[in-house]
């Protein structure tokens, strides 16, 4: 089928290929063009650089390691696997890296009031963690369903003084969260900076996100020369919005000896339709546009959104970040999927070989490495992106474990 | 038809009532229905609205309408469908859809234009689809007749206006208010400054919408603008009874034509 086009690409912005863009109402066109007007001041601006790079590495604590993962390589008997310690950055995940950079760009820009989604809660709590540093108001959206599973994360966003707002339209889960928090800023857009969390959404919140999360990259590429004096062979992240992936990959992008596979969402499996793998469902998963980016979205024939499922929540979500689109047409990026039984299993090997609890999401990474590094072979090297920590999971983790993974 | 059935709606000297009706609400039958109601009661231009999973502009009236159209199945090819069929039954008033932008794309750009405008669609408009992302719609647009309306908000600055005012075609949807779609007890006072800032960008005619939700807040806006779209008041009332959303129409109806307040 040929790709339907709605624009002359010539006169739009922030495209990545025939992917992205600004599919906003006019509402949102005036304050996305003074966010990227202001993105563009602070990038350029040497004092914005040493304020983010003074809390990335004395409030989160920056560089996080990578670990040689020393028993899981021996278990697996194959390609030497390294883990970026994406769980270890203050309050658990990645998304620390971005909330920061773009609370700052809030507090610059005179926007008092925060406002963000979130599906697993990492973001939302990563939110909450900057606001509170830098003195901001924060209000997070959340689907109902998000945050019964998602509990502690919860009550950590609360305790940090946001304000959690339950969303219980379509399938309350992210993409419902997105909605609502959308709606927020069309309201409310005069005082509020919205903080989007991953790699996705209007243009230009996909290359600010990257960037913001760019670090991971670039602290691996050193990390990694350091410990072997070469670059890895195969890079592993999960993909939801895939900003944790797109962190870790972009900085590789130019080595062309260096593969990239990124993980989706399985869930059940492909063929039930209970999934959130926007790549490996052609039926489902097409270019459509959803919260203001065009990119692959998981639709029914008639271009309703669907409904996704994934037992990691921060997973759940019916559209990939645009550049991923591009990165996956050009063949640069493999993308290939998680079923939740293989990364409940990854959650618990690593669990028991490395003494790490990864969060769920990250777990699919783990599972796709599982499966690489006994047909690498012993002289490979895999860097797996670990981009959270399995804490907010455990409830998840406990229910749906057979006795004898839970060593009872 | 078309762009031309669409401009001389505002040759009339009076402001335009233009009611939105989701299709498939609050049922597919009870639908046609709240058209033929507003038909009678003298409804200058149809918004008819095509459901949508994920209505981020729209407020929780017709967020809720969209969800019960869904369940019953509606389409964007049924919404086509429902025009032509009303068409070939008399229905003469103007009328242009709205939908979100990924339903088209599903459907095939040229295909949704060639479609609609065969259907009797005079326009449509698209509440996600700015003018820099829609260039080949405008485009098939203009060849099929069909106009393309664009949205100008109250926070738009003068380029933008400028750039909106020149590119819609049939009249200019001004919204009212910074922020989804639903009725307003109070609209802001800011309004006819607003108003009065597109007018002097643009001769097109100018409609307006978001938060209308009674004859006297029509009275006040009728020498403002040239038209006046009432959404979320009339679809929350036919969710209930189809006699409160005929007596809004025709209070809001009357507002709008009374000849002693004409222009």
């Amino acid at each position: 089928m040929p790709m339907a086009t709605t624009s002359g690409s010539k006169h739009s912005r922030g495209r990545f290929g025939p992917y992205g863009g600004q599919f906003v109402p006019e509402t949102l066109m005036a304050p996305l063009q003074e966010l990227e007007q202001a993105y563009e001041a602070a990038r350029a601006d040497a004092d914005f650089a040493r304020a983010l790079e003074r809390l990335l590495t004395t409030y989160v604590g920056r560089p996080t390691p990578l670990s040689y993962a020393a028993r899981l390589t021996a278990y697996l008997g194959g390609a030497r696997i390294y883990l970026k310690r994406e769980d270890l950055a203050h309050s658990g995940a990645h998304k620390i890296n971005n909330t920061l950079g773009q609370a700052l760009l809030a507090q610059r820009m005179g926007k008092r009031r925060v406002i963000a989604e979130t599906g697993a809660g990492q973001h939302g709590v990563a939110t909450a963690t900057a606001c509170a540093l830098l003195g901001l108001e924060c209000v997070v959206y959340m689907g109902r369903v998000d945050m019964e599973r998602q509990r502690p994360n919860v009550a950590r966003m609360q305790l940090l003084g946001a304000e959690v707002r339950a969303v219980h339209t379509g399938s309350c889960t992210l993409k419902d969260a997105i909605n609502e928090a959308i709606r927020d800023w069309v309201t409310n857009v005069h005082d509020t900076y919205y903080l989007l969390g991953s790699a996705l959404g209007p243009h230009p919140y996909p290359t600010i996100v990257r960037d913001f999360q760019c670090v991971i990259g670039r602290e691996t590429r050193a990390q990694i020369i350091a410990a072997e004096g070469r670059l890895p062979d195969v890079l592993i992240a999960c993909v939801g919005g895939g900003s944790n992936a797109i962190g870790m990959f972009h900085p590789f992008l130019e080595d062309p000896g260096v593969r990239m596979i990124g993980v989706e969402a399985g869930g059940e499996s492909i063929a039930s339709g209970r999934h959130a793998a926007r790549f490996a469902d052609p039926q489902r998963g097409r270019v459509g546009v959803l919260h203001g980016t065009r990119s692959f979205v998981l639709q029914t024939p008639d271009g309703q959104i669907m409904q996704t499922h994934s037992i990691s929540a921060g997973l759940d979500y019916p559209a990939v970040g645009p550049e991923h689109a591009l990165l996956r047409d050009l063949g640069r990026v493999e993308y290939t999927y998680a079923t939740d039984e293989e990364a409940l299993a990854a959650f618990h090997l690593l669990a028991r070989l490395e003494g790490i609890l990864p969060a769920l999401e990250s777990a699919h990474a783990v599972a796709e490495a599982i499966k690489q590094a006994p047909l690498l072979g012993q002289g490979a090297l895999i860097v797996v992106n670990l981009s959270g920590r399995g804490d907010k999971d455990l409830e998840t983790v406990l229910q749906r474990s057979a006795p004898s993974q839970l060593g009872r | 038809m078309g762009r031309d059935r669409i401009r001389a709606v505002f040759r009339d000297g009076h402001t335009a009532f233009m009611p939105y009706v989701m299709l498939g609400f609050p049922d597919p039958d009870t639908c046609r229905t709240v058209i033929e109601q507003l038909v009678d009661v003298g409804a200058d231009l149809f918004e008819l609205g095509v459901p949508f999973s994920d209505p981020l502009a729209d407020g929780p009236v017709i967020q809720a309408a969209a969800q019960r159209a869904l369940e019953h199945g509606i389409t964007l090819a049924d919404c086509i469908a429902l025009v032509a069929e009303l068409r070939a039954q008399g229905f003469a008033t103007p009328a242009v859809l709205m939908s979100y932008v990924n339903p088209i794309l599903a459907y095939g750009l040229e295909r949704f234009v060639a479609d609609s405008a065969a259907a009797g669609v005079d326009g449509c408009i698209v509440p996600d689809l700015p003018p820099e992302e829609a260039g080949d719609l405008e485009a098939l647009c203009r060849h099929y007749g069909m106009a393309l309306i664009y949205l100008v908000a109250p926070n738009s600055p003068p380029e933008r206006i400028a750039l909106v005012a020149a590119r819609t075609q049939g009249f200019l949807y001004l919204v009212s208010v910074t922020g989804v779609t639903g009725a307003r007890d109070v609209l802001p006072p800011t309004l006819p400054e607003f108003v009065a800032r597109v007018r002097t960008a643009t001769d097109q005619p100018l409609a307006l919408g978001f938060g209308i939700q009674s004859g006297e807040q029509a009275r006040a806006m009728r020498d403002l603008v040239d038209g006046v779209i009432v959404g979320s008041a009339l679809v929350e009332r036919a969710g209930r009874s189809l006699e409160q959303m005929t007596r809004l129409a025709r209070e809001i109806h009357a507002a709008l034509h009374a000849p002693e307040m004409g222009r």
